[in-house]
C-alpha cells in the first residue's frame, strides 16, 4: 500500500521527488494513522468485505447440498436446512446492504471533519482550488484554497464534450440498429457495440493521452489554435466513445420495447418509415430514451481514468475545451495519493468531494430509474 | 351415387379426427387437386378492390392457395375461418401491410379501382391512405386523443389550418360514435381510454383520413359484448359511406355485421356467398363443419 502510493506519487510529481520527506518518517506518519483515520468504519466495511467472500465460497456447497436433495427424507432435518437457507441468504444481503451504508457512513464523517476545517460554502462556491498545503511547519508554501467549481466546473465541460459524442452517435446507431438493421447486421453490430463497454476505461486513457490528445494538438495547432497536451477535448470525446454503447445499447431496448402494434397503426394510416419513426417511436420511447441518456451521464461523471490521463491537473475555471481542465474524479486521485498527514485538509477534501459526487450520481440514476420505470408502465 | 361419395368422405374427415385430436382437419384430394374451385360466386357487380389468384408465401410456407376474391362498394364483407387459415394474411395484403414482414411473397393480382396496387406506379403510402385498417387490438398511439385522429390528417397534409383540423377531427369522432364521451378532454392521452372507446378511437383515426376501403382484423376480439354492440353499431353505419371487409372468429358477428361472407380453410378460400346464404346453406361441408361447430 504505502509502496504503491509513492510510486503513483513518484509518477505523478516525477520533478517534486526531492521534496518528498524521508521515506522511513512518511511510512511511519501513515503506519500511525489509520485506525485514527477511520474510526471503526474501516473494520466494519472491510470485515463486511471478507464476510462476503467467504459467504461466497460456503454458498456453493450449501446450495448444491440442498439441490441433491440428500435429505429429504427427513422432514425435520429439511425443515432446518430450509431455514438454515433462508437466514443464510438474509444474511447476505444484510452484508451487501451494510457495506453499502459502511461506504456512505466512512465518506460522510469524513467530510464532516473536513467541514469543521473548511466552511461548506467556501468548497462549494470558492472558485480557487490549490490544495497544496505545506507539510512542514518552515516550508514556504499556500495554506491552500478548496473552492471546488474549478473542479466541477471541468467534469462538467468534459461530461458535455462527452455527451455531444456519444447522444447523437449512441441514438442514430440505436435507431438504425432497431429499426434498418436485419437481423444479421444486428446480431453482429450490437454486441460489437457493447464490446466498447467492456474495454478497460485505462485502455481508453491512453488511448486518450497517447493518440488522440497529440492528434487534436497538431492538427488544430495548424490551424493556429493554441492547443494545450492536455485538453478537455481530448478527454471527452474519448470518454464519449467510452459512454456510446450505455446510449446506444439501452435506447435499442427501448426503442425496441415500442409495441410492433401501434407501428402498425401508423404504417396503417399512410406513413412512411422514417416518418412513422420520428412521429411514434421516438415521442414513445423517448422517456426511455432520456433515462439511458442520464445513466451515461452519471458514468461519465464518475469516470476517472481517462480524465486522469488525459484531462490535465490544472484547476483552471474554463469552457475553452482546448485547455487541460481537472476533474472532481482526478482530484480525489492525487489527493489520496499525495504524501499528507491523514487529517490534513488536502487528505480530508477527497471525501467531501467524493460526497458531493456520490449525491450527484445517486441523484441522477434515481431520476433516470423513475423515467424509465414510468415508462414501462405505459405500455403494461 | 353422389350422396355416397360425400358420405364416404365424411367418415374419413370423422376418423382422423378421433385419431389426432391436435391436428386441424386435413384437405381432401379435392381440395388438393389442381382443379379446385371456391364454391359461390367470388365476383360482384360493382366491386371496388378484385384479387385474382392470389398466392402469399412466407419463406417456403405457402399461406394463401389461388385466391380470388371481389369486395364490393358498400358492403361489409367477413372472412371467417379457423386460427391460421390465412384470412388475416389475406386482409393484409389488401393494404400492402404484409411489406414490412420481411419474408413475405405475394402472387397474383389485387386492384383497387382497377388500378393493381402492387404495380409499379401504386405508392404504398396513398394506398394506405385510401384503404384504411383497424387491428385486432386496439392500438392509439401514446399521444392525445387529438392527435391520435390528427395524425393522419397531418400526415397527408388534408387540411390547410388548424381549425379545419378541428373540423375533421370533430366529426371522425362523431361519426365513430365516440365524440359526446372525449369531446371535453381531447388533450388526455389515447392510451387513458377503455378498451372499447379505443378501438373507437382507432376507427376515428381511420376514418379522418376519408379511406374506400376499411380493412377489420378482428376489431371485437379484444373487447366486452357491449363495446362490441357499440363497435358492430358503427359498422353498420359505416357501411353507408365505406366498404368494409372484417375478419372475424365470431360467427354470430359475421352473420349479424355483414352482407357476404368469405370462408377460409388452411390457405384456401372455401367458399363465399351472401351471408344469409352460408349461414344457412352452406355448400360446402367444410364451411357447414365451421359453423355448425365441428371444429375452428
Amino acid at each position: 500500500m504505502i509502496e504503491c502510493s509513492s510510486a503513483l506519487h513518484s509518477i505523478l510529481y516525477p520533478n517534486r521527488a526531492f521534496t518528498k520527506p524521508p521515506i522511513a518518517k512518511f511510512s511511519l506518519s501513515v503506519r500511525s494513522q489509520p485506525l485514527a483515520g477511520f474510526p471503526g468504519w474501516s473494520l466494519t466495511t472491510g470485515m463486511a468485505f471478507l464476510g462476503a467472500l467467504f459467504g461466497c465460497f460456503i454458498a456453493v456447497p450449501i446450495m448444491l447440498f440442498a439441490a441433491l436433495g440428500i435429505s429429504r427424507r427427513n422432514r425435520v432435518v429439511t425443515r432446518h436446512i430450509e431455514r438454515f437457507i433462508r437466514w443464510f441468504l438474509i444474511a447476505c444481503s444484510c452484508l451487501a446492504i451494510l457495506t453499502t451504508i459502511g461506504i456512505v457512513m466512512s465518506v460522510l464523517f469524513e467530510s464532516i471533519r473536513f467541514f469543521r476545517i473548511i466552511p461548506i460554502p467556501d468548497f462549494l462556491f470558492g472558485l480557487e482550488w490549490s490544495p497544496q498545503t505545506a507539510i512542514r511547519e518552515d516550508q514556504v508554501g499556500s495554506s491552500g484554497a478548496f473552492g471546488a467549481v474549478p473542479l466541477f466546473a471541468g467534469t462538467f465541460l468534459i461530461t458535455v464534450i462527452a455527451m455531444v459524442v456519444a447522444v447523437p452517435l449512441g441514438l442514430m446507431s440505436a435507431i438504425y440498429l432497431s429499426e434498418y438493421a436485419g437481423r444479421r447486421i444486428r446480431t453482429i453490430g450490437k454486441p460489437l457495440l457493447e464490446i466498447l463497454a467492456g474495454i478497460p476505461t485505462v485502455v481508453y486513457g491512453f488511448f486518450a493521452a497517447l493518440t488522440v490528445a497529440p492528434f487534436i494538438r497538431n492538427n488544430l495547432g495548424f490551424l493556429g489554435m493554441d492547443v494545450s497536451s492536455e485538453s478537455a477535448l481530448a478527454a471527452g470525446l474519448v470518454m464519449g466513445i467510452m459512454i456510446l454503447p450505455f446510449v446506444s445499447s439501452l435506447s435499442d431496448d427501448v426503442i425496441n420495447a415500442v409495441p410492433q402494434s401501434i407501428r402498425d397503426g401508423s404504417y396503417g394510416l399512410g406513413a412512411t418509415h422514417s416518418e412513422t419513426i420520428r412521429r411514434i417511436v421516438l415521442p414513445a420511447a423517448l422517456p426511455g430514451i432520456v433515462g439511458s441518456i442520464l445513466l451515461a451521464v452519471s458514468r461519465a461523471i464518475g469516470e476517472t481514468m481517462i480524465v486522469v490521463m488525459a484531462a490535465g491537473l490544472a484547476a483552471n475555471l474554463t469552457a475553452n475545451p482546448f485547455e487541460s481542465v481537472t476533474t472532481v474524479t482526478v482530484q480525489i486521485v492525487t489527493l489520496l495519493i499525495g504524501d499528507q498527514e491523514f487529517d490534513s485538509p488536502k487528505t480530508l477534501a477527497a471525501f467531501a468531494l467524493g460526497l458531493v459526487l456520490f449525491i450527484m450520481t445517486l441523484v441522477l440514476n434515481v431520476i433516470a430509474l423513475r423515467v424509465v420505470r414510468k415508462y414501462k408502465e405505459q405500455y403494461e | 351415387m353422389q350422396g355416397l361419395i360425400k358420405s364416404k368422405t365424411q367418415t374419413n374427415y370423422f376418423t382422423m379426427l378421433e385419431n389426432d385430436n391436435n391436428m386441424p382437419p386435413t384437405l381432401d384430394d379435392s381440395l388438393n387437386s389442381p382443379d379446385f374451385r371456391t364454391l359461390g360466386e367470388v365476383t360482384v357487380p360493382r366491386p371496388i378492390m378484385k384479387t385474382k389468384n392470389v398466392n402469399v408465401f412466407y419463406g417456403e410456407k405457402q399461406a394463401i392457395y389461388n385466391a380470388s376474391l371481389d369486395i364490393g362498394k358498400n358492403e361489409v364483407l367477413a372472412m371467417i375461418g379457423p386460427s391460421g387459415c390465412g384470412k388475416s394474411t389475406f386482409l393484409r395484403c389488401l393494404n400492402r401491410m404484409n411489406d414490412t414482414i420481411d419474408i413475405c411473397r405475394i402472387e397474383g393480382e389485387i386492384t383497387l379501382e382497377g388500378e393493381d396496387i402492387y404495380g409499379r406506379n401504386m405508392d404504398v403510402v396513398l394506398l394506405r391512405a385510401r384503404v384504411g385498417m383497424v387491428f385486432q387490438k386496439p392500438n392509439p398511439f401514446p399521444k392525445s386523443i387529438y392527435d391520435n385522429v390528427a395524425y393522419g390528417i397531418n400526415l397527408h397534409g388534408l387540411t390547410n389550418s388548424k381549425s379545419e383540423t378541428d373540423d375533421v377531427v370533430e366529426d371522425a369522432l362523431k361519426r365513430a360514435g365516440l365524440w359526446a364521451e372525449v369531446s371535453d378532454r381531447l388533450n388526455q392521452p389515447g392510451t387513458g381510454l377503455s378498451g372499447g372507446q379505443q378501438q373507437r378511437l382507432c376507427i376515428a383515426r381511420a376514418i379522418a383520413i376519408s379511406p374506400e376501403v376499411i380493412l377489420m382484423d378482428e376489431p371485437c376480439s379484444a373487447l366486452d359484448p357491449i363495446a362490441t354492440a357499440k363497435i358492430e353499431e358503427l359498422i353498420d353505419e359505416l357501411s353507408q359511406m365505406y366498404s368494409i371487409c372484417i375478419v372475424t372468429h365470431s360467427m354470430q358477428q359475421a352473420a349479424r355485421v355483414s352482407q357476404r361472407t368469405a370462408y377460409f380453410h388452411l390457405g384456401k378460400l372455401i367458399e363465399v356467398g351472401s351471408t344469409d346464404l352460408i349461414f344457412t346453406n352452406p355448400g360446402h361441408r367444410l364451411t357447414e363443419g365451421y359453423i355448425t361447430g365441428r371444429f375452428g
